[in-house]
């Protein structure tokens, strides 16, 4: 059978602007089409913002890489219009196990609470996800929207012009050049444009090896994530299973510093492995297999001049927590709609400079946790290892040190506390919504409260009647007038009888209040777009 | 009574201050660290009966 990875989705079609004098303007280019590209590229479109999408191949990811993919990514893809085919494909899963040697340490359950529409986590191969998300934006081609993809279109020299970027793109047909307002670089940790920009990358690299094995079998593990620290099949060293569709399991060896790759490598060998832990009977097929190590580390910032930097260009994370894709999906949902009103001319470049703020800000939350995940997974140096060794000890035991035994912090949605668009809060009311969080779903009685919100300002008055359109400076805030639910009341009202949000369009609270008044809304507004 | 319940404020951030602690030292200096941290910890737990189940605890 052919793989979805050795099929051409988007195969090179020459284009009207190779052919044009002078130079094709575009309002934003983006380079890559991994999911963060075609998210910011559907997201844009969306919003009624023209988008072109520039690969420099013309098919999905080559084997599954990023699988897990969190709540909060989902909740953005529903916003996107293509959550529920994700979702309804993935593999739905809430619990984790840790072993330590032969036996179950603990385990965890990520679904905290009900009451929202999505799972706490689904697992999908990383080709399924951008083939959902190649589709969708057809989808949108079909009904009309500015956006266009364009396969073996390698951009190979960059210079930004102050007003504009310049693009030199190489194609199967030769060179040719692009001029754009806005450039997106979601080309990946290798990121050509951040090296062609000449801007650094700094973190911290770590030197144990991983060797993925993606194995095709029939087997009745639980769908749950299985983490092992130095089980009998891998002394001295961890391992992870994890589930994915159509009977593809990711499994990870970690195989140490100084390993000859090539040899470990063979799929003799890493058969081997596989039976040592499977069984001598084991029956699988290698589907895709890799060794990586990996880097901590990110760029000082993510906007420089008319280049915004997404995803793993601007951010690199060790896999375990997958804050990977989750969080670069996070980058496209805050970029998106600021950069449709920096386009428009309702707000003005500075609050492209708070994408970078807030992101930097999840960025450097995600590299702390990953960094003590991969501290505790490969200690490095001998009073590490003895406290890991300790935790692991004490906690097959004892309840306190469960919590210390770090296989990874799972990704959770990021609170842009002490951000400059954040507004007025009050105190009463519940924490986890406070200005800067995500809004978090509810059952609101009359469908899922993130279904009715997100792309647009928004004035949520929950007990309390709000207008239903305001129009400040330029900017529509549509009201949404709602009777405050079992959910609604938890996590939006607390103590307090009623409270108005102010919702960014990227279902992020910027303000609330305990009562409605048109001027604060119009303060918070303006602060909410950069005019502080 | 000794508590084996999970205590900490921040259980991550308390581990990476204490691997933190340990960061550029020799096994000697790391040795002494502990040994220090564990007689400040005993000092502020005080209670015989405490100290004495923790050390059954960790032997165990």
């Amino acid at each position: 059978m052919t793989k979805i990875f050795d099929t051409p989705l988007y195969a090179y079609q020459r284009s009207d602007d190779q052919d044009v004098s002078p130079t094709a303007r575009h309002k934003v280019i983006i380079i890559g089409a991994g999911p963060v590209g075609l998210a910011a590229a559907i997201d844009l479109a969306q919003l009624g913002v023209p988008v072109l999408v520039l690969d420099d191949n013309d098919r999905v990811s080559f084997g599954s890489r990023a699988i897990c993919f969190a709540k909060r990514p989902l909740e953005i893809l529903d916003r996107l219009g293509c959550g529920a085919p994700m979702v309804e494909q993935g593999v739905v899963w809430d619990t984790g196990r840790v072993f330590v040697q032969e036996d179950e340490a603990y385990s965890f359950n990520l679904l905290l609470e009900f009451g929202h529409k999505n799972p706490a986590f689904i697992n999908l191969q990383q080709y399924t996800f951008e083939e959902k998300l190649v589709e969708r934006l057809r989808e949108l081609e079909a009904m009309g929207a500015p956006i266009e993809l364009r396969g073996k279109n390698k951009v190979t020299a960059l210079a930004d012009n102050g007003d504009h970027v310049r693009l030199e793109v190489d194609t199967p047909e030769g060179s040719y050049l692009l001029e754009a307002d806005w450039l997106i670089a979601c080309d990946g940790a290798n990121s050509p444009t951040r090296q062609m920009l000449g801007h650094d990358f700094k973190g911290r690299v770590f030197e144990d090896n991983f060797l993925i094995a993606d194995v095709v079998m029939q087997a009745d593990f639980p769908t749950e994530r299985w983490f092992w620290f130095d089980p009998p099949f891998n002394r001295g060293q961890s391992a992870l299973l994890h589930k994915q569709p159509d009977n593809v399991w990711r499994i990870d060896f970690q195989i140490g510093q100084d390993i000859d790759r090539e040899e470990e490598l063979k799929p003799a060998n890493i058969k081997r492995r596989l039976h040592a832990m499977l069984g001598a009977d084991a029956e699988f097929e290698l589907e895709w297999t890799s060794i990586y190590t990996f880097q901590c580390r990110r760029m000082e910032k993510f906007r420089y001049g008319r280049t915004l930097f997404a995803g793993d260009a601007a951010h690199q994370v060790s896999p375990f927590g997958a804050r990977g894709a989750n969080s670069g999906l996070q980058d496209s949902d805050n970029l998106a709609w600021k950069l449709k009103l920096v386009i428009e001319g309702k707000a003005s470049e500075a609050l492209l400079d708070s994408y970078s703020d807030e992101r930097v800000y999840g960025a450097a939350e995600n590299i702390l946790n990953s960094t003590r995940s991969t501290d505790f997974i490969t200690p490095k140096s001998k009073a590490s290892r003895t406290f890991r060794d300790a935790v692991l000890a004490l906690a097959r035991r004892h309840e306190f040190a469960r919590p210390l035994v770090n296989s990874g912090r799972l990704s959770v949605p990021c609170t842009y506390d002490g951000s400059a668009l954040n507004g007025p809060d009050v105190a009463q009311l519940p924490a986890d919504t406070r200005p800067g969080a995500p809004m978090k779903d509810a059952d609101t009685g009359a469908g899922w409260l993130l279904d009715k919100l997100g792309n647009r300002f928004q004035l949520l008055g929950i007990n309390i009647e709000v207008p239903e359109a305001l129009e400040l400076d330029g900017i529509t805030v549509e009201g949404l007038t709602l009777a405050a639910t079992d959910d609604l009341k938890s996590r939006y009202l607390g103590d307090a009888g009623a409270a108005v949000y102010l919702l960014r369009p990227d279902q992020h609270v910027a303000a609330r209040w305990l009562g409605y008044g048109e001027a604060a809304v119009r303060d918070a507004l303006s602060q909410a777009i950069g005019k502080g | 009574m000794l508590n084996l319940k999970p205590n900490l404020d921040d259980t991550d951030g308390f581990y990476a201050a204490l691997l933190g602690a340990h960061e550029g030292l020799s096994d000697a200096e790391s040795e002494a660290l502990n040994a220090r941290l564990i007689l400040i910890f005993a000092n502020h737990i005080g209670n015989e009966g405490v100290l004495k189940a923790a050390l059954e605890a960790a032997k165990s």
